[in-house]
């Protein structure tokens, strides 16, 4: 059986992954980014950018990289994209960046109000009695931001096209928040919509024989899915 | 809970060891690497909610550069300023690299290394006397750390670029918390292969 929810632009959602699930997101829009956030069953242990990024020697995130925890576990693995690569460094939108673009209220605009990731996820989090101090790093799905060569300077974000794929495979329970909120470097207020279809995974796995700290990280996660009981 | 205002602060920080100082607004805190080649991974949270913390990834992108140098402001999660990088005689220090933990060890270079003392270990423990716990850990500074990218999005760790006696001052906006921990990391050459001890002073 699967699941399949049409995630439009500015909106936020929140969805349990079993481990062994896949959830593949497909850009509807060349304006789409996804703004991720994502924790393991204990709603503690969650995502680490600075963690994934070292261990696997990327600034940014690529197939067939695994999405690494606080305590080393490997979260979500990348076992397929269609982009070369997704951004890590650009944080996320905050009602400042959204408000650049003009000002929108639910009262004027009903529901095209614009909002920030900051402010969408904030309340998803609330849902599942997380709060600010839970948000961390993100990765932004379909945007990419270059560092410049020599200068380490960030440059513009760049988007992908409609219809762009990744689809990652949950190596523990994890609980993932998505906002379909503008990526903060964007230059405009367009934002784009996601199709999110939940799967099994079945296929080879691309991560473990990649990188020995891909392998060792998936490991990771073997112990702590052994930590609870079935 | 609050951390008390050491009269003044003129601390030597151990290799391993960690520290939470509170710093006035207005007043600045001198990061010296004694003996060179340090990572000193620090965060910093403001003194009267450790909910509104430095955000390195939003510090990063509003000013477009991956390092951090003089006139760096280093913003909050909420994008206020907490603090300016106002001197440094070293050149450039990394915010994206993290900070090591025993279980990142694991990952990154074997089981072997799973019992080896890690920064994440010296942030909860001195980290604790303010609250701050698993959950307000987030991505931090490492003075004195080189990890340039390359423009193809490759990561490297290298040899410091710091040497001894090298020294960076970061002036608080407002009343802060710096959470330090002089990194132990014993596996990469972050700390030039053996971990030395730091200075904290304050200029109050």
């Amino acid at each position: 059986m699967s699941r399949v929810h049409e995630l439009p632009g500015g909106a936020c959602f929140s969805l349990r992954l079993a481990a062994g699930q896949t959830l593949r997101m497909t850009s509807s829009s060349p304006d789409t980014n996804v703004t991720m956030q994502v924790f393991a069953a204990d709603r503690l242990d969650r995502l680490n950018v600075p963690d994934t990024m070292k261990a696997q020697m990327s600034g940014c995130i690529t197939a067939p990289m695994v999405l690494m925890s606080d305590r080393g576990c490997a979260l979500l693995s990348v076992v397929e994209s269609t982009l070369p690569a997704h951004d890590c460094l650009g944080g996320m939108s905050h009602d400042r960046h959204v408000d650049a673009f003009g000002l929108t209220s639910y009262a004027r605009d009903r529901n095209g109000w614009r909002r920030s990731s900051y402010a969408l996820l904030t309340l998803e989090l609330a849902k599942h009695g997380l709060g600010e101090a839970d948000l961390h790093a993100p990765v932004n799905w379909f945007s990419h931001v270059p560092v410049e060569e020599g200068s380490a300077r960030l440059g513009a974000v760049r988007q992908g096209s409609a219809g762009e794929r990744v689809t990652l495979r949950a190596d523990l329970d994890v609980l993932v928040v998505l906002s379909t909120a503008i990526h903060p470097l964007a230059d405009g207020p367009a934002t784009g919509g996601v199709t999110l279809e939940v799967g099994v995974h079945d296929g080879p796995d691309p991560s473990a024989p990649w990188r020995e700290e891909s392998a060792r990280s998936l490991e990771m996660s073997a112990w702590a899915r052994a930590a609870v009981p079935a | 809970m609050t951390i008390a205002l050491q009269p003044s602060l003129d601390l030597v920080v151990g290799a391993g060891d960690g520290a939470l100082v509170r710093i006035p607004a207005g007043r600045t805190l001198r990061i010296v690497d004694l003996h060179g080649n340090q990572a000193v991974d620090t965060l910093f949270y403001d003194a009267e909610d450790i909910g509104h913390r430095y955000s390195a990834f939003d510090t990063i992108r509003e000013q477009r550069s991956v390092y951090l140098t003089t006139g760096s402001r280093l913003l909050s999660n909420r994008l206020e300023e907490l603090a300016v990088i106002t001197d440094d005689t070293c050149g450039r220090h990394d915010t994206i690299g993290g900070a090591c933990s025993q279980e990142s060890n694991v990952v990154r270079y074997g089981w072997h290394t799973r019992h080896q003392h890690a920064c994440r270990q010296a942030f909860l423990k001195y980290g604790a006397a303010a609250g701050i716990g698993q959950r307000e850990l987030g991505p931090n500074i490492n003075f004195f750390m080189n990890v340039p990218v390359d423009s193809h999005g490759g990561l490297h760790f290298d040899d410091g670029l710091s040497g001894p006696g090298k020294h960076v001052d970061v002036t608080a906006t407002r009343d802060l918390l710096a959470l330090v921990s002089n990194c132990p990391q014993l596996n990469n050459p972050c700390n030039g292969w053996d971990p030395t001890s730091v200075r904290l002073r304050g200029d109050w």
